[in-house]
């Protein structure tokens, strides 16, 4: 597939006012708002563009599957800091768009945090590069890092490139029988600490801790902390960023994101809490979670539930007024038509 | 000075009265002895007066600033501690300077949550002195750092010499307060990750006053490493150092500064700090390594055997503090340094890819003798950031229009070689025409929607960041590159 069979797919849906649905690999269909519109699949358009393993970048086309550049990077010792989940397939184009980082995030940053540049079609078939491949560039607005977690609503997003970063040299798992109010203190009590302390999962009583960086240091930080050394770890940890763990099972998954030290909510469907305090997933049908999370300074992702489910309750967070007038705004300025994913980050546009 | 693109019909008696209704008369300068400070800001070579000046000290008074300008179509330019080196907060001739000085309170510091609410006069430095008793610090330390405020890096997207391994103030800022021109105000971002909706907070940071005012800022508190140490590594040939550098990252190694500089910088700067660099040397590289005392060890070691495979001719490891300080002195003082063997210098703010390096500076050393202009060189070698302090006497005729047109090559030169006209220091009016290189038509287009977005207007620092099309004609007519014309749409004229 050329880029040229996406703008002209993309040409002709805007001329006929023809909603499409952008589509990669399809992992992540069951996120966000409905699905409408035509399939534009993406998948084809794939393949490695660039890779610079001393300049720190990957240059990638959106249908490449996230297997396929981290096998690249694992080559030079590299990595997507963020550990985005791959749901067996995902595409490198599909997890700029959605967002969704995995369980380093606390301590490397989120994906808008590696992105570096963007090639995006627009929703009238213009091809528009921003952004690029150095680390800093502050010339024009940064639009490369608002198209992540976009939902595809903005573009399509033909090209990114991402920062990447090195493997740590060591990695180790340490497990504490805790409780959740004692987890939420613990951990907000490491982060102000200079520890290693790469990833956490509390679940059913016990914190899973991960520590990554100089063998020394993780060494150190093991002394320091205490707990027991898992012999599964890494087992652990893909399970988690790949959510087959069986704390995310279930129908309906609510995914609550708070100021780290928020208390506990006192929630009968906790399931599990990552990144430090700051994410909590909380499994079935609790209408009050909106409030309960906008109340203390966050806010909740209905990250899966039934598609009529999800159309009635809105996936995301609705926006104050001034936001979402602001939102449309945005959305005509990149979409004049509104053809791109219609209502799949809000069902206003 | 690049001319101004559009006028204003400002009634400065009426303005003045308008204001004098919503502000009391401390906060309020139309007189022009009393508006002379505010002429320029760091980038001292362009300066306009403007009609008056607004030191509002409650959110309030900034909304009712906005709208009057909004309501009398007066422009309006927001500066912090005019530290900034693009002209970004340059006033407008027709237009208003909202100085944001008076807003710098530190409102909260929640140092078990990591985080510190803060006014946007606040300075940088003041933020991390506040978190220093709970083993803290904000990340971002532009070299201003002890002046400029958090309200002009976030404006500015602020960087500094950690940026590689603790990220840009993009990456450090957790939620802002925004008024428009329009005196609306929005939330972006919060204290939780991933807020919902676009991710404006990556919009609005860097946007050069262009979208919005800020009246707060949150920002991410992060723990205090325990220890750092710095190796400093001499080289005969910058070839040899910028190859180092590509060795030190390829060897899994995430320094927290890495910093070069060349044989013109380290000998300006030597008599000055006496640091005891190696002044035969081409070049010299810093690299610091933080962490644990295990870590760095480890860190160091490894460091100091990639040096020397790289081919370093001298490698010296700080033994202490002071010594730690000392090494970072020159660089840290690079452009007093230089400042004091030239009456003066303009600094250039160029990203290139690292492996690029030897050949721009060697097509900087062919643009001395073109220009005949001395250049020195210092690097935020880690991230591809490029500092070329060319010096110049402003009182020779001739000299500063050499100067500019010697930065605007250099600048140019860094998007041919695949990067940015800016890195940290942002567009404003100083790199209005080489914004005409790096994007084309339809990306600069889409830049004005966006302004249209947040500012339909167009009153929120009019002129700056994003050329108008019509400019990039003009100064198009004299960089065709590779013969394309750029902008054939447009009318020359």
């Amino acid at each position: 597939m050329q880029l040229d069979d996406l703008v002209s797919a993309v040409r002709a849906a805007n001329e006929s006012h023809t909603a499409l649905r952008i589509r990669g690999a399809g992992s992540k269909d069951f996120y966000g708002g409905m699905l409408a519109g035509d399939v534009l699949d993406v998948a084809g358009y794939r393949g490695i563009v660039a890779y610079e393993p001393t300049e720190l970048y990957v240059t990638a086309k959106c249908g490449t599957p996230l297997v396929d550049i981290e096998a690249a990077l694992a080559e030079k010792g590299q990595m997507l800091a963020f550990e985005p989940p791959h749901f067996s397939c995902a595409t490198i184009g599909g997890c700029v768009a959605a967002g969704l980082s995995g369980p380093r995030r606390q301590q490397a940053g989120a994906v808008r945090d590696f992105v570096l540049g963007v090639k995006l079609l627009d929703g009238t078939g213009q091809i528009l590069d921003f952004g690029g491949q150095v680390m800093k560039n502050v010339a024009g607005y940064d639009v490369s890092r608002l198209l992540a977690g976009s939902m595809g609503t903005l573009g399509v997003l033909a090209e990114v490139t991402l920062k990447v970063l090195p493997k740590p040299v060591a990695e180790k798992t340490l497990v504490f029988e805790m409780s959740e109010v004692d987890a939420i203190a613990r951990l907000n009590q490491w982060g102000g600490q200079p520890l290693p302390i790469s990833a956490s999962f509390w679940h059913a009583g016990q914190l899973w801790l991960r520590l990554s960086g100089a063998r020394a240091a993780v060494e150190a930080a093991t002394g320091k902390l205490g707990g027991s050394a898992a012999v599964d770890g890494e087992k652990h940890w893909f399970s988690v960023r790949e959510q087959t763990h069986p704390a995310f099972a279930g129908n309906i998954l609510w995914r609550l994101a708070l100021p780290s030290k928020t208390s506990p909510l006192g929630l009968d469907g906790l399931r599990a809490i990552e990144w430090g305090g700051a994410l909590r997933w909380v499994a079935g049908e609790s209408e009050a979670l909106r409030e309960i999370a906008a109340k203390a300074g966050g806010h909740a992702v209905l990250y899966r539930a039934p598609e009529s489910m999800r159309c009635r309750e809105g996936a995301f967070a609705p926006l104050s007024p001034a936001l979402l007038a602001l939102h449309r705004r945005l959305k005509k300025t990149f979409d004049p038509k509104g053809i791109l994913n219609p209502g799949r980050l809000y069902a206003e546009f | 000075m690049p001319t101004a693109e559009k006028t204003f019909q400002t009634d400065r008696s009426r303005l003045a009265a308008r204001l004098g209704l919503i502000l009391p008369a401390h906060c309020l300068l139309v007189d022009d002895e009393d508006l002379r400070p505010y002429e320029c800001d760091g980038l001292t070579a362009y300066r306009e007066l403007p009609m008056a000046v607004c030191l509002p000290e409650n959110e309030g008074q900034v909304i009712d600033v906005l709208r009057t300008c909004h309501q009398l179509g007066v422009p309006v330019v927001a500066r912090g501690a005019g530290t900034g080196l693009s002209g970004g907060a340059m006033p407008h001739a027709q237009g208003v300077v909202l100085s944001l000085a008076r807003f710098n309170k530190i409102l909260r510091l929640d140092h078990e949550a990591r985080l510190a609410v803060v006014q946007p006069g606040v300075r940088n430095l003041a933020v991390s002195e506040a978190a220093a008793p709970f083993g803290l610090y904000y990340a971002p330390d532009p070299s201003s750092q002890i002046a400029c405020t958090l309200g002009g890096n976030v404006a500015e997207n602020s960087g500094g010499v950690h940026c590689l391994k603790y990220g840009l103030t993009v990456h450090n800022v957790l939620r802002i307060r925004v008024v428009s021109i329009e005196g609306e105000i929005f939330e972006i971002g919060s204290e939780a990750p991933d807020a919902p909706g676009y991710d404006l907070l990556a919009l609005l940071i860097g946007s050069e006053g262009m979208l919005g005012v800020v009246t707060e800022v949150t920002v991410k508190l992060v723990p205090k490493p325990e220890l750092a140490q710095v190796v400093m590594a001499s080289f005969d040939e910058v070839g040899k150092a910028g190859d180092a550098v590509a060795a030190i990252i390829a060897a899994g190694i995430i320094p927290a500064g890495l910093e070069m500089m060349d044989k013109a910088a380290t000998a300006a700067v030597e008599p000055y700090v006496k640091a005891g660099y190696d002044l035969n040397a081409e070049a010299i590289l810093l690299c610091e390594s933080d962490g644990t005392p295990e870590e760095v060890a480890e860190e160091i070691a490894r460091v100091t055997e990639v040096l020397t495979a790289a081919g370093a001719r001298e490698i010296r490891v700080s033994h202490s503090e002071a010594e730690r300080l000392r090494f970072w002195a020159g660089r840290k003082a690079a452009f007093p340094a230089v400042g004091r063997i030239t009456p003066d210098y303009y600094c250039m703010d160029g990203t290139i890819p690292r492996r690029r390096l030897a050949e721009m500076l060697s097509a900087i050393a062919a643009m001395e003798k073109k220009y005949e202009l001395r250049c020195a060189n210092v690097f935020h070698a880690g991230d591809g950031n490029l500092h070329p302090l060319i010096m110049y006497d402003a009182a020779k005729p001739g000299e500063w229009a050499r100067a500019e047109a010697f930065g605007a090559e250099i600048l140019e030169l860094s998007v041919a070689l695949g990067g940015s006209i800016t890195g940290e220091h942002g567009v404003g009016i100083e790199k209005i025409n080489q914004m005409c290189v790096q994007y084309r038509t339809p990306e600069l287009e889409a830049f004005h929607r966006i302004k249209a977005a947040f500012d339909e207007s167009g009153l929120l620092n009019p002129g700056k960041a994003v050329p108008s099309l019509h400019r990039c004609a003009e100064y198009g007519r004299m960089h065709v590159h590779q013969g394309d014309l750029k902008f054939p749409e447009l009318e020359r004229f």
